[in-house]
């Protein structure tokens, strides 16, 4: 008896170790599962990678070419996994290259820890060599951010920060360590964070709000579901699914939530938003019951709020209570994790067809069809359309493969005619709109999923603000295809432009380098398309590639994407030409 | 939508820049404060900040629930005019050569002020009450030279019951 109970005590009282801070942030990662991260050396961080340098057979560093790529890459590493991304920056110009790819996070909700060194804390406030106040510079954009003096504090603050980061609604965290901290030695031990008293992550679900959600449901004629990026995080696909097939409810997705129903299945009516499908949009403005269901009603989803599903009873599933109420009145606000809800939800509801309500999404699609789809896919100009390198990427990599999108015109095309069967196939910047997000995502998230082939679709504009990653994607041998979709234009603003100030093209032609020389010159094998004829070859000696591969594609210069809402516009208002 | 004086009660963990995060939810909105008093609670190691803002009602609900999603943050609460019992404490530094007019004394009393602190070159005048009263005293010492003015953000208790402990103990 007695041996049982010292073994016990053994077991709960890890042995303390006398450690430095540096080591002790290594120890802290690997005891929370971590295996890579993404980032770039520099003065104040330098204990940490002497660190990790020791510990390269446990934990794997990559050296991004620019911190910005470190976060970027973290993400896609986290969109596609779930797991915590990680990047680690040196202090000053380090710490506020992480910025962008921090704000990112935190508004696409991406679990993420970033660390930084901060010079010795008795530095701290003296305007020191690289010395920012990343605490402040960083505190909008992140769920939790500390700073730590003390190397004791190391464990409690990482465990903090790794439980923030994925517990709840998901988000960025930021721990800035100083070099001293680092140095410094103590007594080491991990105990992994469970909860914190002044929060908590999932609000709870109330019964009674789950079935007023279900009468409402089954009470509806023209019920419409708009599912976002909560499905993914909540990992509530296959719940989602049994909502939507029994009680035969229409769904779109926000493009945050874009793979986590199979494109082909029969409920999933495609995109809603600026540039979204033709049906969901319009008929949002028609549907007697609108459920939202892990979205956040942005701006660029709801177009004019004074003019946006009126008519509608609102249903709103939601972790996040502040999301709640924030842009749309809500008549059923159901808060909770929406694998738990929606698992509450379905046995309450009534199996149900609306086949009349579905055909009118048809209808709508045929027009869609008619007016843009059919020329997007296959055109009858003589230049190559985005939408056709699309179908083609579709076809050869059988819907299997995640697309990582940029921002621009590319990454509207990539998102409505990207076909998905598996979740957590689209990674894309949705909330921020970050040019230079997709070629070191995309790393990440080869990383994350070596298994899986991973296209990034690009436009020449974005490609260029991160453009020095193909040297991570060719020192790391990251096998990931790059495609480029190039118009020699900022095609986006430029179709802005076109439509809203006279056709004025200020600033957004571009005179771009040679690509397939830039590709070349990383050692990264690379085609370039300029004929329709060239463009199934090509795609498919990519895809049949085992190594990294760029493409570029030349497309049309002057196309654009529709359908559109204007900015102000109500959401019905959308325009196909 | 109309904005009126509302009291933000928040409770938060006693952390260095928490202050900072509490603010920026208000500067996102471009709300100004007109108030802001930090100090220590009725719970121990709980701090609470006391923020007046001029704002529509609907705003500040949007901003509570902002507030309480930050981890540190462990509740936050608005509440009208009315709802609370506030005050404000006002300094005021006088020329010691005008303070011997009978009219000073008079001033004194009549506010309900008291004299804090008499050196050599000045006194100090206290004055504990609403912004209201201790703009009254101002205007009234204002000819006597006021050196210096200072007054404290609002500090308000509210007549509600604000649910703190059972936050803590629940989560
Ligand atoms: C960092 C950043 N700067 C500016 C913008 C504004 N912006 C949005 S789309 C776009 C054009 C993108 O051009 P390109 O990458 O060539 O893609 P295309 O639209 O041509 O497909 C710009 C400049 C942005 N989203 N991100």
């Amino acid at each position: 008896m007695e041996t049982q109970i010292v073994k016990q005590n053994q077991y709960l009282e890890q042995p303390k170790e006398r450690i430095s801070g540096s080591e002790a942030v290594v120890r802290c990662l690997l005891a929370e599962g971590v295996d890579v991260l993404y980032g770039y050396p520099g003065g104040a961080i330098m204990p940490v990678y002497d660190e990790l340098y020791k510990y390269q057979d446990k934990i794997h560093h990559v050296l991004t070419r620019h911190e910005q790529g470190a976060t970027h890459a973290a993400q896609g590493y986290a969109r596609i996994s779930g797991k915590v991304g990680v990047a680690i920056a040196t202090s000053g110009p380090g710490a506020t290259n992480l910025i962008t790819g921090i704000a990112d996070a935190q508004i696409d909700s991406t679990p993420m820890v970033c660390i930084t060194g901060q010079v010795a804390s008795h530095l701290l406030g003296t305007d020191a060599f690289q010395e920012t106040d990343i605490i402040s510079i960083s505190t909008p954009v992140t769920k939790w951010n500390c700073q730590v003096t003390k190397a004791s504090e190391i464990p409690k603050v990482m465990a903090k920060a790794f439980y923030i980061a994925q517990s709840g609604r998901p988000g960025p965290v930021l721990v800035d360590i100083t070099k001293d901290a680092q140095f410094e030695e103590f007594d080491f031990q991990y105990k992994k964070c469970k909860n914190i008293r002044s929060y908590s992550p999932i609000p709870i679900t109330e019964k009674s709000s789950v079935e007023a959600a279900a009468n409402l449901i089954n009470a509806a004629k023209k019920p419409m579901i708009i599912w976002g990026q909560g499905i993914i995080l909540g990992g509530a696909e296959e719940e989602f699914k049994a909502v939507i097939e029994k009680a035969g409810i229409p769904s779109a997705w926000t493009i945050m939530g874009a793979s986590a129903l199979p494109t082909a299945h029969c409920l999933n009516i495609g995109m809603v938003g600026m540039h979204g499908n033709y049906a969901p949009n319009v008929l949002t403005n028609q549907c007697d019951v609108l459920i939202a269901i892990g979205m956040r009603f942005d701006d660029r989803v709801t177009g004019d709020l004074n003019r946006y599903a009126k008519q509608a009873k609102i249903i709103h599933f939601e972790i996040d209570p502040a999301e709640v109420d924030k842009n749309v009145k809500t008549d059923v606000a159901v808060l909770g994790d929406a694998k738990e809800s929606l698992k509450e939800l379905l046995p309450l509801l009534k199996t149900n067809k609306h086949t009349k309500w579905h055909q009118k999404f048809k209808d709508l699609y045929a027009i869609e069809f008619e007016e843009v789809i059919q020329e997007d896919l296959n055109p009858t100009k003589e230049g190559l359309s985005m939408g056709e390198v699309l179908k083609e990427i579709n076809k050869q990599t059988k819907g299997e493969a995640a697309i990582v999108s940029d921002v621009g015109q590319h990454q509207m095309i990539a998102c409505r005619y990207a076909e998905f069967k598996n979740t957590r196939s689209n990674i894309t910047s949705g909330g921020l709109g970050t040019m230079g997000f997709a070629l070191p995502a995309a790393i990440g998230a080869k990383m994350a999923a070596p298994d899986r082939e991973v296209v990034a679709i690009i436009g020449d504009g974005g490609y260029q603000m991160t453009i020095q990653e193909l040297g991570t994607i060719f020192q790391s041998k990251v096998p990931v295809k790059i495609v480029v979709l190039n118009n020699e234009f900022l095609g986006m603003v430029r179709q802005w432009q076109q439509l809203f100030f006279d056709k004025r093209y200020a600033s957004t032609e571009m005179t771009n380098p040679d690509f397939i020389t830039i590709a070349k010159g990383y050692h990264i094998e690379a085609t370039r398309v300029t004929k329709r004829e060239e463009l199934t070859d090509a795609v498919s000696n990519m895809i049949d590639s085992k190594e990294a591969y760029f493409l570029e594609v030349c497309v049309e210069k002057e196309n654009n994407v529709f359908p559109m809402v204007p900015s102000g516009a109500s959401i019905s208002e959308v325009k196909l030409r | 939508m109309k904005k009126e004086l509302i009291t933000v009660s928040i409770y938060t963990e006693n952390f260095v820049g928490l202050l900072n995060r509490v603010t920026t939810i208000f500067t996102k909105r471009h709300v100004n404060i007109e108030s802001i008093t930090a100090s220590k609670s009725e719970i121990e190691n709980v701090h609470r900040y006391t923020i007046v803002v001029k704002e529509s009602e609907n705003l500040i609900e949007k901003i509570i629930k902002q507030l309480e999603k930050q981890i540190d943050v462990v509740g936050a609460f608005y509440h009208l005019e009315g709802q609370t019992i506030f005050q404000e404490i006002a300094l005021y530094k006088i020329d010691i050569e005008n303070v011997y007019e009978s009219k000073f004394k008079e001033i004194i009393s009549v506010n309900h002020a008291r004299i804090l602190e008499i050196e050599k070159k000045f006194v100090v005048v206290e004055k504990t009450g609403t912004k209201e009263d201790t703009d009254a005293l101002y205007n009234e010492l204002k000819p006597f030279g006021l050196m210096q003015f200072v007054r404290s953000g609002r500090v308000a208790i509210t007549k509600e019951r604000m649910n703190i402990s059972e936050i803590l103990h629940n989560n």
